[in-house]
């Protein structure tokens, strides 16, 4: 099972497009909804992880990407500024993935494969070392 | 088999003293036992890191031309306290920006205050002071706006009335119906979180529980520099109820300290910001000790696995000032990242540093072996549990 976690960024006009439903009958995939809202420039906003068979999974992000949604993956987002971070782990206790993790010696590992960009740690981290990038500081996959 | 202070500082100045960390201790006393331990070993070195609340740094900015009684002023936005002579002040870690939401926008970030003034002058930054007085006839001035850095600054100390707990609650949210933002974190409902602040083994007062050689005068660490013990911290509390080998099972002593900020760095002094609770300074120490018979070596082997902590809630029983703790847990099963409560497992997380608290022993070891650093005999004692001392709740009374 190949699993893929993305930010998905609607124009406007695509708001109303019921593109998620239509990517899993078309490529046998099955997705679960981190988050959706709307945005203050009135696009949709959704993170989600596609799960699937790996090609499937690949032409289901493909073809949502030509009907112009853009599309970030959500590993990309959240860094942990080592200058800052103190090894404390405030911010490993919120991480509902475990990309924030204790390492053997205590001090605090992170897997950006895991990141769902939920910012539970951002709140949490007392040294303001947990760094997340506006969408538009991303890449697109 | 006693050693006194001079042997120990005789064997450090001749580069032949023995000093490990807790840390290091712990293996020590398992392989030789307590009597040889004791022999061979000269001196533990301890440190933790965390934000410590009862934390502030006095300034002195010097007289202007002509000359002014502050007695208002903002280090950038940030009040300080300038109830004292002419141009000193006192920066508290927790003060709030001036300009700062608080907790009206719920919950609060505030992200600059006290703590954070007193990191950037350790990083030697500029900032902005800007002061009023009213004005006498020694001191006619009236208005001040200005920068200031730290290696302009005639004094600048470091002094914090209560740090180094020793031992601390472990916080949890048990009966909150949502998150509750606390100097302990984020605590999650139904104890969805537990998080706990002592570097346990490693924390000075936890390796000297009873006091007999951290005292007034000691010679610490603090905030990578050099300071000293100046008095018990505010809420000393020897009288706990404590294991049998003396390990208070709950928060109890804590220490007065000053030492010189100019010498600090921003490694081991830090602006923290606690979402919906407010500012503070994590600050590093550490404090050797020395090995002068048999029981200190029996102390400083001290491990995680000896060291209880209550599980405390912070949603009712903490803020309410009612009810004890729901449980006690070790600090080994808490360095896990797992304990359970209840029949429920809750993840574990700490507030304070441990391996800054490894750094901190390890480089006071560096500094004893390389000479650089005497071990001082109290001047006097903190006072211990049999002196009937303790912490007590505010009587309010109207006369």
């Amino acid at each position: 099972m190949f699993s893929e976690r993305i930010l998905m960024q609607f124009p406007r006009e695509l708001v109303n497009e019921p593109l998620l439903s239509i990517v899993t009958k078309e490529f046998d995939i099955v997705f679960n909804i981190i988050s959706a809202r709307i945005t203050e420039n009135e696009e949709g906003q959704l993170k989600v992880e596609l799960r699937g068979k790996r090609p499937n999974v690949l032409a289901a992000v493909d073809y949502i990407k030509k009907k112009g949604v853009s599309i970030r993956s959500l590993s990309k987002f959240v860094t942990v500024d080592r200058k800052l971070c103190t090894d404390c782990g405030a911010c490993v206790v919120q991480c509902p993935t475990g990309a924030l993790y204790y390492e053997e010696d205590l001090s605090v590992g992170f897997d950006a494969a895991k990141c769902i960009a939920c910012e539970l740690c951002r709140l949490a981290c007392p040294y303001s070392a947990i760094v997340v990038a506006h969408a538009d500081e991303v890449t697109h996959v | 088999m006693a050693k006194t202070y001079e042997e120990i500082n005789d064997k450090i100045k001749k580069g032949k003293a023995v000093v490990v960390t807790a840390e290091e201790m712990i293996a020590v006393v398992k392989e030789k036992g307590v009597r040889a331990a004791a022999k061979d070993v000269d001196v533990v070195t301890t440190g933790t890191f965390g934000p410590m609340c009862s934390s502030g740094a006095f300034i002195n900015v010097g007289h202007t031309k002509p000359k002014m009684k502050i007695t208002k002023g903002t280090l950038n936005g940030v009040p300080v306290y300038c109830g004292l002579a002419a141009v000193d002040l006192y920066v508290g870690a927790t003060e709030a920006a001036e300009d700062d939401p608080l907790n009206r926008v719920f919950p609060g970030e505030f992200r600059y205050g006290g703590g954070h003034v007193i990191e950037d002058l350790v990083a030697g930054k500029d900032v902005r002071f800007v002061a009023s007085a009213y004005g006498t006839d020694c001191y006619p001035r009236k208005e001040l706006d200005t920068l200031l850095n730290i290696k302009d600054l005639n004094e600048a100390i470091l002094l914090n009335p209560r740090n180094a707990y020793q031992n601390y609650n472990v916080a949890v949210n048990a009966h909150g119906k949502r998150p509750i933002y606390t100097y302990m974190g984020i605590l999650r409902p139904n104890i969805g979180n537990a998080n706990y602040c002592s570097a346990g083994q490693l924390s000075p007062l936890l390796n000297d529980p009873h006091y007999r050689t951290i005292g007034i005068g000691t010679r610490i660490f603090l905030g990578g520099a050099v300071g000293h013990v100046i008095w018990q911290g505010t809420q000393h509390n020897p009288g706990v109820p404590r294991t049998d080998g003396g390990v208070p099972k709950g928060g109890a002593g804590t220490l007065a300290v000053a030492g010189d900020l100019k010498q600090m760095s921003t490694e081991f002094i830090r602006g923290a910001s606690f979402r919906g609770y407010g500012v503070s300074l994590g600050v590093g120490l550490g404090v050797p000790i020395p090995i002068i018979d048999e029981e200190m070596a029996k102390f400083t082997a001290v491990s995680d696995a000896d060291i209880t902590a209550p599980i405390t809630d912070y949603s009712v029983a903490y803020p309410e000032a009612s009810g004890g703790p729901i449980g006690e847990v070790t600090y080994s099963e808490l360095r896990t990242g797992r304990i359970t409560i209840n029949g429920k497992e809750v993840p574990t997380g700490a507030i304070s540093s441990y391996p800054k608290a490894r750094k901190i022993a390890a480089t006071l070891k560096a500094w004893i072996e390389a000479g650089k650093f005497l071990l001082t005999e109290p001047i006097a004692p903190l006072p211990a549990a049999e002196s009937g001392y303790k912490f007590g709740p505010l009587k309010e009374r109207k006369k």
